[in-house]
């Protein structure tokens, strides 16, 4: 047991500080130490712009995706050398949300599955953010589910030919490439004729819609397949083996989405130090916040020292494990909670929305309208719970009314 | 950094977990629920034997001079084993008071004897409800001769030796209070059996009617030693209650796997199995934040306060949420007198008041996190 830095550790942090202090885009800082939820606002300037900027200027110096080997483009770094990247680059890091699917999902499902010249051509400029990937998973009949997909992927002489439509996918309307999870076997077992293919999003064929979301902005998209014609050499691992690949990235998901994952807690904190309640005194002082207030302490705290003894394991050697399911779980109700809290001591106020009149730039009001998805995106609440239950507890298994049917004789409402 | 015990603590974990496993079933703590006597007196004299107790005493006090994180992790198995033993009094609070403000006489008087289990220590503070502040504290010494009541005291009836928190001037204010040795044989004390909630852990009310009293610490440092001797004791009896929820959440999960409802084990249903990964995710948060308080008090960082308060309030939080739904999964079985399932419960939330209740402990937190923040 062992919180502080080891003499490598402590040469490879002042490394990187140095390093972020003379290259960061300071003139951001302002803007990004308030960015909240939903992107980020930097005032006039072009967000994507920006973060591939960065991204680029780390990427030439070696310090893009850490821990990818160097010839795809990383650093080859150990993960709590990732760790003390992430903790240096501080506010920086909200730049990069517009890789995290990329670098933490597509990228290490490529790195996994793919021949070695897709790998040297496709992952550098991936790593550089020259090129942003995106996640064609979710379908209107596959969410939870996921197995549940219909979209079809069609043999044709050398080529695949794909048919039918995804959801929910973030990024596309900006990626230049996504990965798509296709059946390929409608007579088999749900999990068993399922073929994963990487694509260009400008392949002929492909039809990107933006959807409003309920906070008003539009990051998801539905992306439709009209005859996409794709060669064989896009596949990514064996034919009727995509769920076993598609595990690659949703495990990697687990561990870029949840892992080192805030509940919000400093936030709620400032606001409370500051706040008057209407008697006068600080809302830090009263006996009911400072309960509610030590409980997200605590899970914030908890949540980053089980993201540290994660980080410490795969140190060891050890594989993530299911375990790491409890980051998004934790953080996504508490955020929604916080942010109901911080509104409720705000008053009938609480309902102003506008950024230059609300409390911390509306903040709490965009998170409250964010946070609902936090707890659906990547793997809904109660699919974390049914992952704890059966994948780390041991529980049996849901009954489930699909088990071994063929996917084209199970029942659909 | 690296953010796990070491091989060698995990392996005294085993033993320790192995030895409990072996002596101390929940037969035991069943057993002096029940009313055979205060403590176990065999497993005590166990402990002691394997140099549990000793474990971060000094050699040349009679222990075994480890450190904090192996005592952290004997405490988090005498948590899982709901141990019937008065380690938390004699050795998380009274050997920590003598080792930080003892002098040399009474480290050598009294140590050695922790160590070997000779002597039972115990921390008498508390002065019946809402008795804990310096403003209500009463009790006084003049002329060496205590006198007031203090009630509970944690393992009061068994104890010989007690360090008392009391004034040596009249008044309200933390600067008239002092800490005490007192030896409970002596005469001018009266002892009474209270009824409690965990009667697996006994607890008495004392009455000093001029006992002799030796000042250990300051004078006027009673208070600021009380209260750092509390925020040891919140990180070490925290594991203890980490191994509680460990080992309830294990039950429930054990049970739901073996009972059959409509057809099914009942883990399969979600109510059941959502419940009991909840209760994992309490346990986790509460180990995780214990690895944060067992580094903190290894090297008497800084951060000690606020890590001792975080491992409280989350452990506090975990054990009585993994008990209360071990009843819960157990249906009516649950909330019979031979199920285990209420020793689990009885101790999560006598565990949750003894060392002050959660309102102090979040109010702790919150007035260090301020600090910190503002520092
Ligand atoms: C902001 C956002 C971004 C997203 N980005 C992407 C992306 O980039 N790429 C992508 O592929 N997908 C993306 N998704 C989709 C996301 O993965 C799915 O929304 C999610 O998996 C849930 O699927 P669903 O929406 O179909 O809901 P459903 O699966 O229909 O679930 C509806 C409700 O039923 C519950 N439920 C379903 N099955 C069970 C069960 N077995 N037991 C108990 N309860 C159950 C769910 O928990 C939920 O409460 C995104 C979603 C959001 C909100
Ligand atoms: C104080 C007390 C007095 C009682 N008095 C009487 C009495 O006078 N007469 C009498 O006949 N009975 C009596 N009972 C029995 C009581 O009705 C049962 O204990 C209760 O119905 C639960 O059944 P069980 O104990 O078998 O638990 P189980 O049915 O084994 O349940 C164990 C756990 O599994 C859960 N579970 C079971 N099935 C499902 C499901 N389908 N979905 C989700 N979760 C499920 C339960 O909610 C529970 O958490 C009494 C019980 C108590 C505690």
């Amino acid at each position: 047991m062992n919180f502080d830095d080891t003499p490598q550790e402590a040469a490879f942090r002042a490394e990187a500080r140095a390093w972020i202090s003379a290259n960061g885009p300071r003139h951001l800082l302002p803007h990004l130490e308030k960015a909240g939820f939903g992107g980020i606002e930097l005032d006039g300037l072009d967000p994507m712009q920006e973060a591939k900027a960065w991204q680029k200027k780390k990427y030439e110096a070696g310090w893009a995706c850490l821990h990818w080997p160097k010839a795809y483009g990383g650093r080859g770094a150990t993960p709590i050398e990732r760790v003390i990247w992430g903790q240096e680059e501080g506010p920086y890091g909200a730049l990069s949300g517009t890789f995290i699917i990329g670098h933490g999902m597509c990228g290490p499902t490529v790195m996994d599955w793919a021949d070695e010249e897709t790998k040297t051509k496709r992952l550098p400029p991936l790593a550089s953010g020259e090129e942003i990937w995106c996640q064609l998973f979710s379908e209107p009949a596959g969410g939870s589910d996921l197995a549940g997909l219909r979209t079809k992927a069609e043999k044709d002489g050398d080529d695949w030919v794909i048919n039918g439509q995804k959801i929910w996918t973030s990024g596309a309307h900006y990626s230049q490439y996504g990965i798509v999870i296709t059946r390929t076997d409608p007579d088999a077992p749900k999990h068993k004729g399922l073929t994963m293919f990487y694509l260009r999003m400008d392949t002929p064929g492909v039809r990107i819609v933006p959807i409003k979301q309920a906070n008003g902005q539009s990051g998801f998209n539905e992306v439709y397949f009209d005859n996409v014609r794709l060669p064989d050499s896009q596949r990514l691992g064996a034919v009727n083996d995509g769920w076993k690949v598609s595990l690659t990235t949703l495990m990697n998901e687990r561990l870029s989405i949840g892992s080192g994952m805030s509940a919000g807690f400093p936030d709620i904190f400032e606001f409370c130090k500051e706040l008057e309640l209407s008697d006068g005194s600080l809302a830090i002082n009263d006996r009911g916040v400072r309960a509610k207030l030590a409980d997200w302490a605590c899970r914030q705290s908890g949540l980053k020292y089980t993201g540290m003894r994660a980080i410490s394991a795969l140190s060891r050697g050890e594989t993530p494990g299911p375990e790491n399911s409890i980051g998004k779980l934790v953080a996504g109700s508490s955020l929604q909670e916080i942010a109901m809290f911080a509104l409720d001591l705000q008053g009938q106020a609480g309902v102003i929305a506008d950024p230059k009149l609300a409390a911390m730039g509306a903040k709490f009001q965009a998170q409250l309208m964010r946070s609902p998805a936090t707890r659906v995106e990547g793997g809904t609440d109660e699919i974390l719970r049914n992952i704890i239950g059966e994948r780390v507890l041991g529980l049996p298994e849901d009954m489930r009314a699909d088990k071994g049917l063929p996917f084209n004789k199970i029942p659909t409402a | 950094m690296d953010f796990e015990f070491s091989a060698e603590q995990l392996q005294l974990r085993n033993e320790a977990r192995r030895y409990l496993a072996d002596k101390c079933p929940t037969t035991v703590p069943r057993a002096v629920l029940e009313g055979a006597g205060s403590y176990d007196k065999a497993l005590w004299a166990g402990l002691a034997e394997m140099g549990f107790l000793g474990a971060a005493i000094p050699e040349e006090y009679g222990g075994l001079g480890l450190g904090y994180l192996e005592l952290c992790v004997i405490a988090e198995e005498l948590g899982r084993a709901i141990a019937p033993v008065p380690v938390s009094s004699s050795i998380f609070l009274v050997a920590e008071i003598l080792k930080a403000a003892g002098s040399e006489a009474q480290k050598k008087a009294w140590l050695p004897r922790l160590a070997s289990g000779e002597v039972i220590g115990t921390l008498a503070a508390i002065e019946g409800m809402g008795g804990g502040r310096p403003s209500t504290l009463k009790t006084q010494v003049s002329g060496g001769l205590l006198t007031g009541d203090k009630s509970p005291v944690l393992d009061g009836d068994i104890a010989n030796l007690a360090v008392v928190l009391a004034r040596h001037a009249p008044g309200r204010d933390e600067a008239g209070l002092s800490l005490y040795l007192v030896d409970l044989y002596g005469p001018g004390i009266e002892r009474t059996v209270l009824e409690t909630i965990d009667p697996s852990r006994s607890q008495a009310s004392l009455s000093f009617k001029g006992a002799k009293a030796e000042r250990i610490g300051a004078e006027g440092e009673g208070w600021r030693l009380y209260e750092a001797a509390l925020d040891r004791a919140a990180i070490l009896t925290g594991f203890e209650q980490i191994g509680g929820a460990d080992r309830a959440l294990e039950m429930a999960r054990d049970y739901a796997l073996q009972r059959f409802a409509f057809g099914r084990a009942i883990g399969s249903f979600q109510a059941i199995k959502h419940m009991l990964a909840d209760m994992y995710v309490s346990a986790t948060l509460a180990r995780s934040n214990g690895y944060f308080g067992a580094y903190a008090l290894s090297t008497g960082s800084a951060d000690l306060g606020e890590a001792a308060a975080t491992v409280r309030v989350s452990a506090t939080k975990a054990f009585q949420h993994c008990a209360k739904n071990n009843i819960q999964v157990h249906g009516g079985m649950g909330f019979t007198w031979a199920m285990d399932c209420h020793l689990f419960y009885r101790r999560s939330n006598l565990l949750a008041l003894t060392l002050g209740g959660q309102n102090e402990w979040e109010d702790k937190l919150i007035d260090r996190l301020r600090a910190k923040n503002a520092a």
